[in-house]
């Protein structure tokens, strides 16, 4: 039974990847926003098997409480093993571009909290020399593009951010894994045309629970992604200005 | 974010026929059901979108299959309380390994409990265990003042008996509790046998009614004397065996194939190859899944029918003179020409008190036809030597039923409509099939 952290349990992703550890009988403590559906998918995991489910309710833009918020994760489950980071918002581009607070605001929610908590949380992995940390970066954050700059240089942020955590904490036995999903049908999505590069939740989760496993560094789901983005990040600044992308 | 909003998608039953452009809104919680349902006149509630025809469709869609979670189970008593966007193949993936099955199911496992309890579905078992409703202990649900009630046959059962088999009509339904039933292997075992005509085949089921699950291939290309030869399949859950359930993903079809690849000849040799094939009086253990869900491996089979898509076609008649009935429908049937690829006989059990339920007791016909102008004009013709039978059309399955046909076969759908008016459900709950029906 592993001990299970998920920060932003009620993305679409987090929870699909909650279902699959709680049918291996884990232990998840959960941590989101809206608390009604907060207890919903709490009882849902119990059900599915789950060792036992805790949950915290706050926002995560409010990072004071962030080590408060580690401290009862740790307390309930007798420690933390693994920790999936899956918060997030989708940011509207055109907003932003019109309010300098809505893009700080969005730089906020999708890159400093989430530093703010890898901080913390790599100090206590780091001093007890073992756990995994997994979080959910984005292939926007691979090439910034004019669709979603504000989102992409966010996402940038934490995979820098991951990548060179991933070094400092190599030599303690802590895995740092950077996921990129590609686009995924999920509620936060919902607005979009869907076409053959869209991917299911169930299976996104299926991927990054299997990376988790194998303790990978930094993986595209679904893998395809990876031939896309080598090809984006390949076209000259020259070109790539001019590109509608 | 509680609710997304999509832009207009084009939507359809699992007939792919008719289509309609909706707004599809994807409620999260229950305050967002309640929410959507203040700001909008008129919504149906729609979860896999595996009932044929219209009856998910409308010009606002809400879809419910976001809110797909199970809220309690015991294990002791196999009392299951889930959310309605719950699938039933993913309960069947919980309680199987704790000795749960079931109490009814149809021949897929990609519906939701919502949609189930709406069309009130049957199963292999119809003949001794009835309805999916017939099972159901409790629903919640939201009415069309906002209110969210709970209605049991105990509890507000006029709603509970309009609500099972309702179509939706009558609110959305959010989540229910189910009695499932204590299995103490994961397989079947399943006995063949072949009946040369439509007369044998009533007879081998009249002969089998005890057994728990039941139900005929039919080959309704055959005509004359071989009129009607099926080939029985009858099942027993296996008292021994493990408890573990084998789940494959589906493999998918991609596209929509030309429709012309199934016509007369290749149905025909199906047809044919299937009777072959079938040997008698064989028993074997089969796995629970492709027992019951053997089109469940194909995914998105529909779209063998082409872009025209498909119309089903089910009905009920009435035993007496049952057999004589169906003769005379599958010899209509034989001489339109329109073969059906799949065809499917089975023997109900009595039926139930709920206003809008299929089942009565008789002989039931589920058969499909590709989609054309002349299939639509043949499902008119069957429609009133149906009715006038003392027969019925299964909602779920029906695209192109006339009002006054589902008037003469459903006889309760004024009490229906009365209900509905006492719930606040009048206008606010409507489809295109609801509609097309004259309901209100």
């Amino acid at each position: 039974m592993k001990k299970i952290l998920i920060i932003g349990a009620t993305s679409a992703i987090a929870e699909h990847c909650a279902r699959i550890w709680a049918g291996r009988g884990d232990a998840l403590y959960l941590v989101a926003r809206n608390e009604e559906r907060l207890k919903t998918i709490a009882a849902d995991l119990k059900v599915r098997g789950a060792a036992e489910t805790d949950t915290y309710w706050t926002d995560l833009n409010y990072m004071d409480h962030h080590a408060a918020l580690l401290d009862a994760a740790e307390a309930a489950m007798g420690g933390i093993d693994t920790v999936l980071i899956a918060h997030g918002t989708l940011s509207n581009q055109n907003a932003c571009e019109e309010c300098v607070e809505e893009t700080l605001a969005e730089i906020k929610t999708n890159a400093l909290s989430t530093i703010s908590l890898l901080t913390l949380i790599a100090n206590r992995f780091e001093s007890k020399e073992s756990g995994t940390i997994a979080v959910i970066s984005s292939v926007a954050g691979d090439r910034g593009r004019a669709s979603n700059y504000v989102y992409g240089s966010a996402k940038a942020m934490i995979t820098a951010f991951t990548s060179g955590m991933r070094q400092r904490l190599h030599k303690s036995n802590v895995t740092v894994i950077t996921i990129k999903p590609g686009f995924i049908d999920t509620p936060m999505t919902a607005a979009f045309k869907k076409g053959l590069l869209w991917a299911k939740p169930t299976k996104v989760a299926d991927k990054i629970v299997r990376a988790i496993d194998a303790k990978k560094n930094e993986v595209y789901v679904p893998a395809f992604w990876w031939a896309v983005m080598v090809i984006i990040k390949t076209v000259p600044v020259a070109v790539f200005k001019k590109l509608m992308l | 974010m509680t609710a997304t909003t999509q832009t207009l998608t084009n939507i359809s039953g699992w007939g792919n026929y008719p289509t309609q452009d909706a707004q599809v809104i994807t409620p999260l919680s229950l305050s967002a059901y309640q929410t959507q349902l203040a700001q909008h006149p008129s919504i149906i509630a729609r979860g896999m979108g595996r009932s044929y025809g219209d009856s998910a469709n409308a010009p606002i869609v809400l879809q419910t299959t976001y809110c797909d979670h199970f809220i309690a189970f015991d294990k002791a008593t196999g009392l299951l309380t889930v959310e309605a966007g719950v699938l039933l193949r993913d309960i069947l993936k919980i309680t199987v390994k704790q000795g749960w099955f079931l109490p009814v199911t149809p021949g897929t496992s990609f519906v939701t409990v919502g949609g189930a309890i709406a069309s009130d579905v049957h199963g292999k078992n119809h003949h001794i265990a009835g309805t999916f409703g017939q099972h159901v202990v409790s629903i919640t649900m939201l009415l069309g003042t906002g209110e969210v009630v709970t209605t049991s046959p105990t509890e507000l059962p006029d709603l509970f008996h309009a609500t099972c088999g309702g179509m939706g009509l009558t609110g959305v339904i959010l989540s229910a509790t189910i009695q499932l039933i204590p299995i103490q292997s994961a397989f079947i075992a399943q006995k063949t046998i072949k009946a040369d005509c439509i007369e044998a085949a009533c007879e081998a089921f009249e002969t089998n009614s005890s057994g728990t699950y039941s139900v005929a291939w039919i080959d309704c290309l055959a005509t004359g004397k071989h009129l009607g030869r099926s080939v029985l399949m009858l099942g027993e859950h296996a008292e021994s065996g493990r408890l573990d359930l084998t789940v494959k993903d589906p493999i998918t079809v991609p596209i929509h194939t030309p429709a012309a690849l199934l016509n007369s000849m290749t149905m025909r040799a199906f047809n044919n190859a299937y009777w072959v094939k079938a040997s008698g009086d064989k028993t074997q253990t089969v796995p629970l899944l492709p027992y019951f869900y053997p089109l469940d491996a194909i995914g998105g089979w529909n779209k063998l029918y082409g872009k025209a898509g498909f119309l089903q076609y089910q009905f009920v008649l009435p035993k007496v003179d049952g057999v004589a009935n169906m003769r005379n429908i599958l010899t209509q049937i034989a001489q339109s020409g329109q073969g059906s690829f799949l065809a499917v006989l089975k023997q109900f059990g009595q039926a139930n008190q709920n206003l809008l339920s299929f089942p009565i007791e008789g002989y039931t016909l589920a058969l499909d036809f590709k989609m054309s102008q002349s299939t639509i004009d043949l499902l008119h013709r069957l429609d009133d030597m149906v009715a006038g039978m003392g027969g019925r059309v299964y909602l779920t399955k029906d695209a192109v039923m006339l009002e006054v046909s589902f008037k003469t076969m459903y006889s309760n759908w004024e009490q229906f409509e009365a209900v509905r008016q006492k719930y606040g459900a009048i206008e606010k709950f409507a489809s295109a099939q609801s509609k097309r029906l004259g309901l209100a």
